[in-house]
């Protein structure tokens, strides 16, 4: 792939909109086509990594850039980083009451399809995105009466993560950040998700996973895994990283960069827990 | 100069609605009120002496009575008003005998194309007086009534007697004194014992003329058993003073019958909108109310249902949704006077831009109205800072063997509802209607297919205005 479809993100801090230093100079490269894994122990600064990628209005990006081929993503709205081919899946997805997933997940798809679209301007023909959701919904083994559902409301934990992935399915991103999509799946459940992400991803989209199991990654072998710790990538390594960091946790890293141990310990001291 | 009513508003147009007919009056009063006026209105129609004798009392009473000191402020010259405008002289069975400029605002609004698709009958009111009417053939013959309420005097004297002004009396508040000074036009509507009628008789609501007052009183009876679904639309142009319609409708529901009453109101944003709706409810009956204020500077609202008898159900639905300038002062009344009486109150106001939605309600439960079963839920989404939301509840419950639930939420828009919907392409304002739409989902369904998408279609028209 050329460098033009390349996800760089350089130097990142990133702070809480109250001024809480999050992300203290990330660096990453993500071409197309490539698998990463991100792990790192709870509040190391995973989900803020994904949320200053889509454009949270919680977070402000002090310094540092993220760039699409040419594109400033920094300079985008987070719905123009999601027609520019970026997408999130939520860890914690929220319910919108009334709305239906399929008339969300229309007017999503078209967006994301057509990115110069107004507001009021057409969407994707009903028939034919009926039956474009119907048969994803097939290969995902969702029943049809997910599609009228309303937007996560009422859904257990497992049933938002496979909305995620069928949100992944039909938007279809050159990058894809999946946040936690495992959590809250039983095993049976993970391995369906992790084959239907690697079925989707296929050989063109970038993926980054941040997970704390093995069995996301299963179907889904990283190119490279990347640990977190104390708001900065401190180690990157291939498959066999992510295999040693499941079986023996974080004890060598922490004991490896003791300062970025202490900046993680210090950010927990002052967070809720499970914020990040 | 005329305003070109013949071109289509392209979809979003804001001002749809915001267009005005260089039509000729047949016979204008002159503005304010007085004895005089009322006189002169009651002649024009060439009314029996107990009317006018009506009208005339509720004069004094309009007089009398001081201006509510509660709910919206109310900043008008009565003096300033024109009470009654005759746009026609007659009133037209087909389309072709409305004059022009006036079939062409109801050809603009649409009216003529929903009745030759889903309606069962039409009222169309211009200013003071109804213009068109029409009832489908089979249902005149099953005895069916529905015409406006002027003729309804002359050709049904006795009952328009028996029930005339006996649910809403003219000293009830001065916004119904007023209008039982000084109505004209409005529907009357009678359906049999057993007659239930498929399709929704429609009426619609035109203002035209500036500083128009609109007064047009309506009354339904629904026999034993009997069925029926009454939708009304309302609009009127924008201008830069303020015009008043004060309606007054009333409506009883007999033994085992059922009436729906659907309310679309979309008025201007000059327009004073300051009604009284009650319906008294019978044995085993069912009385719904579905309210939604879109439009209107100020709307005081709140229908009410009295359910006289054991088994009788009051239903009440209502919409608010105010932007810049306005405020809906809306609610819902519910008064058991027997026991197994049951209401429900669903009330979702949307404020935006500076708006100001209020819900007020009564709940009142009469001495001796055992088991009784009444639920309120009100839930109000705020859009932005600017913008106010206000609950009155009242509660009278003087009988101790019921089930009484209220229930309030206050929301505003999240951050994370809108950073969710726009990550996933979504433009702002896109995922603003949607996360609207959502929240007036449940109503929205309850609503036939036509009028539901009627009702989102003016959500959107008015989350897309900044001015509305």
């Amino acid at each position: 792939m050329s460098d033009s479809e390349t996800l760089k993100i350089k130097d990142l801090h990133v702070s809480t909109t109250e001024g809480k230093e999050i992300l203290r100079g990330v660096n990453l490269e993500i071409k197309r086509g490539e698998v990463h894994a991100l792990m790192g122990p709870n509040g190391s600064g995973k989900s803020t990594l994904g949320y200053a990628i889509m454009g949270h209005p919680g977070y402000e990006v002090t310094q540092g850039s993220i760039t699409l081929g040419d594109q400033d993503v920094l300079e985008m709205e987070p719905n123009e980083r999601a027609r520019a081919g970026i997408f999130l899946a939520f860890q914690r997805p929220m319910a919108i009451p009334g709305v239906k997933m399929a008339d969300f997940l229309r007017h999503a798809a078209t967006n994301v399809r057509r990115p110069d679209r107004k507001e009021g301007e057409e969407l994707i023909p009903m028939r034919e995105f009926r039956k474009e959701l119907n048969q994803k919904m097939d290969q995902l083994r969702m029943d049809k009466e997910f599609a009228r559902r309303y937007v996560n409301d009422g859904f257990s934990g497992g049933e938002m993560k496979r909305a995620e992935i069928l949100q992944l399915a039909m938007l279809r991103p050159k990058f894809a950040i999946l946040d936690e999509t495992d959590s809250g799946l039983d095993v049976d459940a993970v391995r369906l998700a992790s084959q239907s992400i690697a079925d989707i991803g296929g050989k063109d989209m970038g993926i980054l996973i941040i997970t704390h199991h093995e069995h996301l990654l299963e179907h889904n072998r990283p190119d490279f895994t990347h640990v977190i710790l104390g708001g900065r990538i401190v180690e990157t390594g291939g498959p066999e990283l992510a295999l040693e960091l499941h079986k023996q946790g974080y004890d060598r890293i922490r004991a490896a960069y003791p300062e970025a141990a202490a900046a993680d310990a210090a950010l927990k001291q002052t967070e809720p827990a499970g914020a990040h | 100069m005329a305003t070109d009513v013949a071109a289509k508003p392209k979809f979003g147009e804001i001002n749809k609605y915001d267009f005005h007919t260089d039509s000729k009056a047949v016979f204008k009063a002159r503005k304010g009120l007085d004895a005089d006026i009322v006189r002169q209105i009651s002649d024009m129609k060439n009314e029996p002496a107990w009317m006018r004798d009506f009208r005339l009392r509720s004069l004094e009473i309009f007089n009398a009575k001081p201006m509510p000191r509660w709910g919206g402020a109310i900043d008008l010259d009565f003096q300033d008003i024109y009470y009654y405008l005759k746009p026609a002289d007659r009133q037209g069975k087909t389309w072709d005998e409305v004059p022009d400029e006036i079939k062409k605002t109801f050809d603009r609004l649409g009216i003529p194309e929903a009745e030759k698709k889903f309606l069962a009958g039409v009222k169309a009111q211009f200013e003071s007086e109804v213009i068109y009417g029409s009832l489908k053939e089979d249902l005149t013959k099953q005895g069916v009534i529905f015409t406006d309420t002027d003729t309804a005097i002359r050709e049904y004297p006795d009952l328009v007697r028996e029930y005339f002004a006996t649910i809403i009396p003219p000293a009830d508040n001065k916004f119904a004194a007023l209008n039982s000074a000084v109505w004209s036009g409005g529907s009357f509507i009678y359906v049999p014992k057993g007659v239930k009628i498929e399709f929704p008789l429609q009426a619609y609501f035109r203002i035209n003329a500036e500083n128009m007052g609109q007064f047009e009183r309506t009354l339904i009876i629904v026999d034993e058993g009997a069925e029926v679904h009454y939708v009304e639309g309302c609009t009127a142009p924008m201008y830069s003073t303020e015009s008043l319609h004060s309606a007054v409708v009333e409506i009883i529901v007999k033994k085992h019958a059922r009436c729906r009453y659907t309310t679309i109101q979309n008025w201007a944003n000059n327009i004073y909108n300051l009604v009284t709706k009650r319906a008294v409810a019978y044995e085993g009956a069912l009385m719904e109310w579905i309210d939604g204020n879109l439009g209107s500077r100020l709307t005081m609202k709140y229908p009410a249902v009295y359910m006289m008898e054991p088994g009788a159900r009051g239903e009440i639905l209502s919409i608010a949704f105010s932007s810049a300038g306005q405020h809906q002062d809306a609610g819902a009344k519910v008064v058991h006077c027997a026991p197994n009486t049951s209401s429900r109150i669903i009330s979702k106001s949307i404020s935006k831009n500076g708006g100001r939605s209020s819900y007020r309600g009564l709940v009142k439960v009469e001495s001796g109205a055992r088991k009784s079963k009444s639920s309120v839920v009100c839930d109000a989404l705020i859009l932005d800072s600017a913008s106010r939301s206000d609950t009155y509840p009242y509660l009278e419950i003087d009988e101790q063997d019921v089930t009484i639930g209220h229930e309030a939420s206050v929301s505003r828009i999240g951050e994370e509802q809108l950073f969710y919907l726009t990550s996933r392409g979504l433009s702002e304002p896109e995922a603003s209607t949607m996360i609207v739409n959502g929240f007036i989902e449940p109503l929205i369904k309850e609503l036939p297919m036509e009028y539901a998408v009627e009702m989102n279609r003016l959500i959107e028209l008015q989350m897309e205005g900044s001015v509305g």
